[in-house]
C-alpha cells in the first residue's frame, strides 16, 4: 500500500511507475490487481490495454484500449484490495473490518496477534492501523494459505509489517514468546474458546481481544470462557446497507380542472388531451432509495478487555 | 516465525494514569460516564457524595474502584473483583435446569424489605462496608427466595449499584469517547455513531504518513480520530469556510502525546488556497495584507488552551468536558498543543502533493457546497469519505459529483449497529438500540484528462 512508504506515497506529483502495484477499475463490482510491466498488456472486455501507456501518468487516470473502450486506474488502499483478492476462505469485509480495527484500539505502534489469517483481508486494513512501528503476527494451521498469504503482503508492500505463522492456534495456542506484549488478539477460528486461554496470557493488561463468529452457539461458548479473566465483553453484528440513486423528473402538468400529477420516471405517457400544454414544468430530483438486495449477517463480533489483576 | 524478538512500538499513549492526564469514569459498568482530568484536587460525584479523584493516579486503566467508608468519609479504593463472582455465574447456568420458581406469587407492594433507610444509615455509621449492607437487604428481604435465579442475580446487581457503586478506570480512545458523546450528548457529534466513525476512518484510507483534510463540524471528535491513526506521523489539517475555526475542543480529551499534537494544525479555506502562486516571501506579505482575518484566525486558533475551558464549563456540562478545575492546574500539567495555525510550509507542502485523505462530517451543512471546494485540494487517487445525518444532501451531492465527474466508485451506505446480551439461556438482542448513525458517501478523486489519445 503506497501511503506506508512516505518515499512512495500519492501525490499531484506521483505518476505510475513500472513495478506498481495498481487497481484496476471497470465498474464498480468489476476491479482487479495488476502489476505494472512495461512490456504487459492488459485484456478485458474493452479492448486491449498497453501498460506503457499507463507509466508516467497519475493515478486515478482514465486510461482507453486499441477498442477507445477505458478503465480507471486507481492506487491500491486495504479497501481496494479487500475487493480484488483471491478468495481462499470467506473473508472479513469493510464494515466488520472497521469497527474491529476501531473496537480493538489498534493505533500506530502496536502488537497485534491475528488466527487465522485466512485469505489476509483483515490482516492488511490491521497492518494499515499498526504502520509505521508496530507488527501483526498472523497465523493459520494451513500452510498453503499460509504462504498465499505471504505472497499477497509482498505484493502489497506490506510484509515489514505483517509475519505469517503456521501454527494450529486452537490446539497449541499462541507461541509463548508474545506474552504479556500483544495489545490486541484477533481470532476467527471455529472454536475461539480453545484459544482464549492462551490470548489471556498474551494480553497486556487491559489489552483489547475479538472474536468473529458467524453462529451464536459459538458466541456462547466463547463468552462464557471469557468470563473469568475478561471483562466488558459486548457482542455486535454490523451491516452495511446500500443506496442506489435516481433522478426522477417530476411533470408537474397541471389538469384542466387545476388538479395536477406526478409523473415517475419510468412511465412514459402521452399527454392526455386534457393536459393544457403550455403550463409544464418539470423539476428534475434525486432521490436515493435502499438497494434491493443486502447481506443479512456476516458474523457476530465479540469483544472483550483482559482484566487488571494487579 | 519471526527469528528476531517481537518489539512493541514506542509507547503513544500509556497504560498507566499520571497526573494531569485525561480519563474516563465508568460508574456502575456504564450506566454513567464522565470524563475528568486527574490531580490531586479534583472529584467525583455519585449520588449525594463527592470522593477525590487523587487514589486514581498511578493507577493502571482498567483498574476498578469501590466506594469504601473510611476514617473521615468514604473514598475510593482499588480492589480487584474476587473470582468466586464469577463462580456464583457458572453454577447457576448448571442449575437452570432446575428452576422451579416463578414470579405468580410475588405481589409487588413495597412491603418486602425490612430494613428501613434508617436501619442503613446506622449501619453506615458503623463501618459497614457496601457489600455488608446488599447482603444485609438481601437477608431482610421477604420475597428474595422465591424469586428466579436470574431475578435473584438482577436484585443483587441493583442492590450493589446503589450501595457499593463501582467506578471502572478507562483510557480516553477514540472509541470510548465516541461512545460517551453518542450516549449523552449526541447533537455535539451530529449523532455520529462510533461504527460511522470507523467507517469514515476506513473509507478514507486514514494511516501513518498520510496528509489528511477534515472539515470537522462535530466537536474535534474526527479529528482526534484521524491524529489518533496517525500516530504520530502525517499530518491532519482541520479546516473551516469563513473566518472562525470550528471548535474542536474533543480532541484534548485523548491523552496526545506532542508529537501528536504538534501534527494537528488548522487552516481556513482561503490559505489553503491562496498560497497556491506566491513564493514565501509573497505570501507573508499577502497575510499582512488580509490583517483581520489572519489576526482573528490566530487569536482563536491561540486561545483553544483556555478559553474552550470556559466556554464548555459555561454549558453547564462539566460532566463531560474536563472539569473546570484545569484552569488553574493547566500551568502544572502540560498544556497540549493540538489545532496550531499551519504554518507556510507545510501549507505549502499540501499545495504541491494534495492532501491523501479527506473526511467531511459536517451534519448540518449542504454537502455538495463542502465538496466542490475542498475535493480539489485532495491528490488523485484518493479516497473521500462525507459524513452526514440526513440522507438527500448526500444524494444530491453524490449525484453532482457523476455530473462534473469528479469522482468514481461513489457510494451511499449507512451503517447498521446491534448489540447482543449473552448470558446463559438469556442470549438475546438488546432490548435497546440505535436507530441511526448517520449516512457516510465514499468515493476517489478522479484525475481528468484533458486530451485523450
Amino acid at each position: 500500500m503506497l501511503l506506508m512508504d512516505s518515499s512512495k506515497k500519492i501525490s499531484f506529483n506521483r505518476c505510475i511507475r513500472d513495478g506498481d502495484l495498481v487497481i484496476i477499475y471497470e465498474r464498480h463490482d468489476t476491479m482487479k490487481a495488476v502489476k505494472v510491466c512495461e512490456n504487459s498488456v492488459l485484456q478485458n472486455r474493452f479492448g486491449i490495454f498497453k501498460h506503457s501507456d499507463w507509466i508516467g501518468k497519475p493515478f486515478g487516470s482514465k486510461v482507453f484500449s486499441n477498442k477507445g473502450g477505458f478503465v480507471y486506474i486507481l492506487a491500491p488502499t486495504p479497501e481496494l484490495w479487500t475487493l480484488v483478492l483471491s478468495h481462499r476462505t470467506q473473508i472479513l469485509y469493510i464494515a466488520d473490518i472497521s469497527f474491529v480495527v476501531m473496537y480493538l484500539e489498534v493505533v500506530p505502534g502496536c502488537l497485534v496477534l491475528e488466527s487465522g489469517t485466512g485469505s489476509g483481508s483483515l490482516t492488511t486494513s490491521l497492518a494499515r492501523a499498526v504502520a509505521p512501528t508496530g507488527h501483526v503476527y498472523t497465523f493459520d494451521f494451513h500452510e498453503q494459505r499460509a504462504a498465499s498469504a505471504r505472497e499477497d503482503f509482498e505484493r502489497t508492500g506490506i510484509s515489514n509489517l505483517v509475519t505469517v505463522g503456521v501454527r494450529d492456534i486452537q490446539s497449541e495456542g499462541f507461541p509463548d514468546e508474545f506474552s504479556g506484549l500483544a495489545d490486541s488478539v484477533f481470532l476467527d477460528l471455529p472454536q475461539p474458546w480453545l484459544a482464549i486461554p492462551s490470548a489471556r496470557n498474551m494480553l497486556k493488561q487491559d489489552g483489547t481481544l475479538c472474536s468473529f463468529s458467524p453462529c451464536i452457539e459459538q458466541v456462547q461458548r466463547s463468552c462464557e470462557t471469557l468470563r473469568s479473566d475478561f471483562t466488558d465483553i459486548r457482542t455486535f453484528e454490523i451491516l452495511l446497507r446500500m443506496y442506489e440513486l435516481r433522478e426522477w423528473k417530476i411533470d408537474h402538468s397541471k389538469f384542466e380542472d387545476g388538479s395536477s400529477i406526478a409523473y415517475p420516471p419510468c412511465k412514459r405517457r402521452q399527454p392526455s388531451s386534457e393536459v393544457s400544454v403550455g403550463e409544464n414544468t418539470s423539476s428534475p430530483a434525486v432521490v436515493a432509495r435502499p438497494s434491493a438486495e443486502t447481506r443479512g449477517h456476516t458474523g457476530y463480533l465479540t469483544f472483550a478487555r483482559r482484566k487488571c489483576d494487579s | 516465525m519471526s527469528e528476531s524478538k517481537p518489539e512493541s512500538g514506542p509507547v503513544i499513549n500509556p497504560r498507566v494514569t499520571c497526573e494531569g492526564c485525561s480519563v474516563l469514569l465508568d460508574i456502575n459498568d456504564g450506566d454513567r460516564l464522565v470524563f475528568a482530568r486527574l490531580s490531586a484536587g479534583s472529584t467525583l460525584k455519585i449520588g449525594n457524595k463527592t470522593y477525590s479523584l487523587q487514589p486514581l493516579i498511578g493507577c493502571p486503566f482498567g483498574s476498578l474502584f469501590q466506594v469504601e467508608s473510611g476514617k473521615e468519609k468514604p473514598y475510593l479504593s482499588r480492589f480487584v473483583p474476587p473470582t468466586e463472582e464469577n463462580n456464583v455465574q457458572d453454577e447457576g447456568g448448571s442449575q437452570l435446569q432446575e428452576e422451579s420458581r416463578d414470579n405468580r406469587a410475588i405481589i409487588d407492594n413495597n412491603q418486602a424489605q425490612t430494613l428501613t433507610g434508617e436501619d442503613i444509615d446506622a449501619m453506615r455509621r458503623q463501618g459497614a462496608t457496601g457489600n455488608e449492607i446488599v447482603e444485609a437487604l438481601i437477608a431482610n428481604s421477604a420475597t428474595f427466595d422465591k424469586k428466579t435465579q436470574f431475578s435473584q442475580e438482577k436484585y443483587r446487581l441493583k442492590k450493589q449499584k446503589k450501595y457499593a457503586p463501582r467506578v471502572l478506570l478507562r483510557r480516553p480512545f477514540c472509541r470510548s469517547i465516541c461512545e460517551a458523546y453518542f450516549k449523552k450528548y449526541p447533537a455535539r457529534i451530529g449523532f455520529l455513531r462510533v461504527d460511522a466513525l470507523s467507517l469514515l476512518l476506513s473509507m478514507a484510507n486514514v494511516t501513518a504518513n498520510s496528509d489528511a483534510l477534515v472539515v470537522d463540524m462535530v466537536g474535534g471528535l474526527v479529528t482526534g480520530a484521524v491524529a489518533e491513526r496517525l500516530g504520530g506521523t502525517g499530518s491532519v489539517c482541520s479546516t473551516y469556510l469563513g473566518g472562525t475555526p470550528y471548535p474542536i475542543e474533543i480532541i484534548r480529551m485523548f491523552n496526545f502525546s506532542d508529537e501528536i499534537c504538534k501534527r494537528i494544525l488548522r487552516c481556513s479555506f482561503n490559505d489553503l488556497c491562496s498560497v497556491q502562486i506566491e513564493t514565501g516571501e509573497q505570501v507573508s506579505q499577502h497575510e499582512d495584507d488580509c490583517t483581520m482575518e489572519s489576526q482573528s484566525n490566530e487569536k482563536t486558533s491561540l486561545s483553544i488552551g483556555t478559553e474552550d475551558v470556559h466556554l464548555s464549563s459555561n454549558n453547564g456540562d462539566t460532566d463531560l468536558v474536563p472539569e473546570n478545575k484545569l484552569s488553574s492546574s493547566s500551568k502544572t500539567c502540560k498544556a497540549p498543543k493540538a489545532g496550531e495555525k499551519a504554518p507556510k510550509e507545510a501549507i505549502q507542502s499540501w499545495k504541491e502533493n494534495g492532501f491523501s485523505s479527506l473526511i467531511i462530517a459536517a451534519p448540518e451543512q449542504d454537502a455538495w457546497g463542502l465538496v466542490k471546494d475542498f475535493l480539489p485540494l485532495l491528490t488523485y487517487s484518493a479516497p473521500f469519505a462525507i459524513y452526514h445525518q440526513y440522507l438527500q444532501p448526500l444524494a444530491t451531492c453524490m449525484h453532482n459529483l457523476q455530473l462534473e465527474k469528479m469522482a468514481i466508485g461513489l457510494q451511499i451506505s449507512e451503517p447498521w449497529l446491534r448489540e447482543y446480551q449473552v448470558l446463559p439461556s438469556r442470549t438475546h438482542p438488546c432490548m435497546q438500540m440505535s436507530g441511526t448513525g448517520g449516512y457516510i458517501l465514499s468515493g476517489t478523486r478522479m484525475h481528468t484528462n484533458i486530451s485523450q489519445p
